[in-house]
């Protein structure tokens, strides 16, 4: 207490404690309400704004990303399936070619034994006409002969010979 | 570096311009003091000799708080007398205790006032103070202080509502702009490096508007005592009264916002043998106390000191009564000057930064480890 009226600069004024009070109160509650409200909120707004873009953005680059690996993966399926298509393609073109190959050749083969059949037969018929002929040449010649036998029956002999001959050379 | 000559260029013609000009503020105190020794005691040397420049007095003076708001010269802005007997209430101006010869002359209301070392005393017929009949006196006049208070918060809803208000103007997707962009960075600074390292993130908003109110408070007082004419000159932030009330709100809010953890970390220390807890229970309690008297003192001090060192600079020029004392003593009071405006906003941080770690420690929620420890020293004792 001694100190406290010794030196008037630690004694308090009881005007100035009641009216810086009263402002305090007014600051505290006027700016609490009108400004400090408003602009945490405001700032708060912004920064959860700010975030939430950011975050967007991160999706965004991430979708988009995403949507990169989709491509390219569709690209490297695409590029499969024309490999595999070219390829089956190509299988298909080999197989028409030696199916027709193997075709042809069937063909060319029945064709060749059509014709050694028809070779065949018309070889077969034409030995027989000639057999038939023989046969008519032999008749013939038998006739021939028959005519002749009955001068010489040598020479009958012989011209038989020359004819078998002459037949076995046909 | 050519900034830099300019700089010191700039200090020189200053401490120049002060020189010249205090010459001449030193030549008018002393006819004034003349004069006003004359009527009294013109041909007492001894009386003369006391009338002679006291330092201390004229430091205290600028410091203490006044009835009225010098502005220049002998020009003062009188301001209202509020005051509070057991006969009631009672207005004036406190021009009523000068005379037209600026001397000091006794006021008679309900009671004879007159004014004593700056403050209002009631006195008796022979103008000698009447200590029983003061003891009953209220002063709620507007002081110098009260009315620099009043500035300031005149300022500080001008300023704070027109920046909140371009929030509701630009939204908050624009950048801040004006004052808006000025005030942003403080709230966010008190935000973020005060209020949430101390409080923590669950419970800091409720003490918002409470910590940036304080800390714009004191800024701005502590910006106003620097002013050394007539919107500022006032020491508000320097006046125990302002402190005191202040530390009294922290006070208030820390011990209102305290949970049962806080009570218990000062009455009844967990996890200490029951000897230590007697021990410190008391030490603890004094500590409840001693908090927001140390931020009272704190700013009283810091900014007290500041201005006595500005003006003891000054007054060096009185006490060596030559002019050239300036040269030494201006550039020093300017780079002093420099330094109280890193104090003003340090305290103001200071002040906010220890109410919010109070009001932290108030609020601390109790840790699950001490729980533990806690729960296992007490089966022991059992």
């Amino acid at each position: 207490m001694f100190l406290l009226e010794v030196n008037p600069l630690v004694l308090p004024d009881i005007g100035l404690v009641f009216w810086n009070t009263i402002a305090f109160l007014v600051l505290l509650i006027v700016l609490g309400k009108f400004a400090w409200k408003p602009m945490l909120k405001a700032i708060s707004e912004r920064e959860s704004g700010i975030e939430e873009a950011l975050l967007r953005a991160d999706k965004m680059k991430a979708e988009i990303a995403a949507m990169q690996n989709e491509n390219e993966a569709l690209l490297v399926k695409a590029r499969e399936e024309r490999a595999g298509m070219i390829k089956d393609a190509k299988e298909t073109a080999d197989k028409m070619v030696s199916d027709a190959k193997d075709k042809a050749k069937q063909e060319y083969e029945r064709i060749i034994s059509d014709a050694q059949l028809a070779i065949t037969q018309q070889k077969n018929a034409a030995l027989t006409e000639v057999k038939n002929q023989v046969g008519t040449l032999v008749v013939e010649v038998a006739e021939k002969i028959l005519r002749k036998e009955l001068s010489n029956k040598a020479e009958q002999e012989s011209y038989i010979k020359q004819i078998a001959e002459g037949v076995k050379l046909n | 570096m050519a900034s830099r000559t300019i700089k010191s260029l700039l200090v020189l013609c200053l401490s120049l311009f002060t020189m010249a000009f205090s010459g001449h503020v030193f030549a008018n105190e002393k006819t004034v003091q003349t004069e006003q020794s004359n009527p009294a005691a013109a041909h007492e040397p001894v009386a003369h000799e006391a009338e002679a420049f006291n330092v201390t007095e004229t430091i205290l003076d600028h410091i203490k708080d006044d009835h009225s708001w010098h502005l220049w010269g002998h020009t003062s802005l009188p301001l209202p007398v509020i005051l509070y007997t057991p006969k009631g209430f009672e207005f004036f101006s406190s021009a009523k205790f000068m005379n037209e010869h600026h001397e000091q002359i006794m006021y008679k209301g309900n009671y004879d006032y007159k004014i004593i070392e700056g403050k209002i005393k009631i006195v008796d017929a022979k103008e000698a103070v009447d200590v029983e009949a003061s003891k009953a006196l209220w002063d709620f006049s507007i002081t110098k202080n009260v009315a620099s208070l009043f500035v300031s918060v005149f300022i500080l809803l001008t300023v704070l509502l027109t920046a909140a208000a371009a929030y509701k103007k630009t939204g908050i997707t624009s950048a801040p702009k004006g004052v808006q962009s000025f005030m942003e960075p403080i709230v966010l600074f008190v935000r973020d490096e005060v209020a949430i390292p101390n409080i923590g993130k669950k419970k800091f908003a409720k003490y918002m508007p409470f910590l940036l109110t304080i800390f714009f408070l004191v800024l701005v007082n502590n910006f106003l005592g620097l002013v050394p004419f007539f919107p500022g000159g006032a020491n508000v932030s320097g006046n125990i009264a302002f402190t005191m009330t202040l530390a009294v709100c922290v006070f208030v809010v820390v011990n209102l916002s305290a949970n049962k953890n806080y009570w218990e970390h000062i009455f009844w220390m967990p996890g200490m043998h029951w000897s230590m807890k007697l021990f410190l229970a008391p030490i603890e309690l004094i500590g409840v106390f001693t908090k927001p008297i140390s931020l009272m003192i704190r700013l009283f001090a810091n900014i007290t000191a500041g201005h006595i060192l500005v003006l003891s600079l000054i007054c060096l020029i009185f006490i060596f009564k030559t002019v050239y004392a300036s040269a030494i003593a201006v550039p020093f009071a300017v780079f002093i000057g420099m330094i109280e405006l890193l104090v003003a906003f340090l305290q103001a941080y200071i002040f906010t930064m220890l109410s919010a770690m109070y009001i932290g420690m108030a609020t601390e929620e109790h840790h699950h480890e001490a729980l533990d420890h806690d729960g296992h020293k007490n089966v022991a004792h059992h």
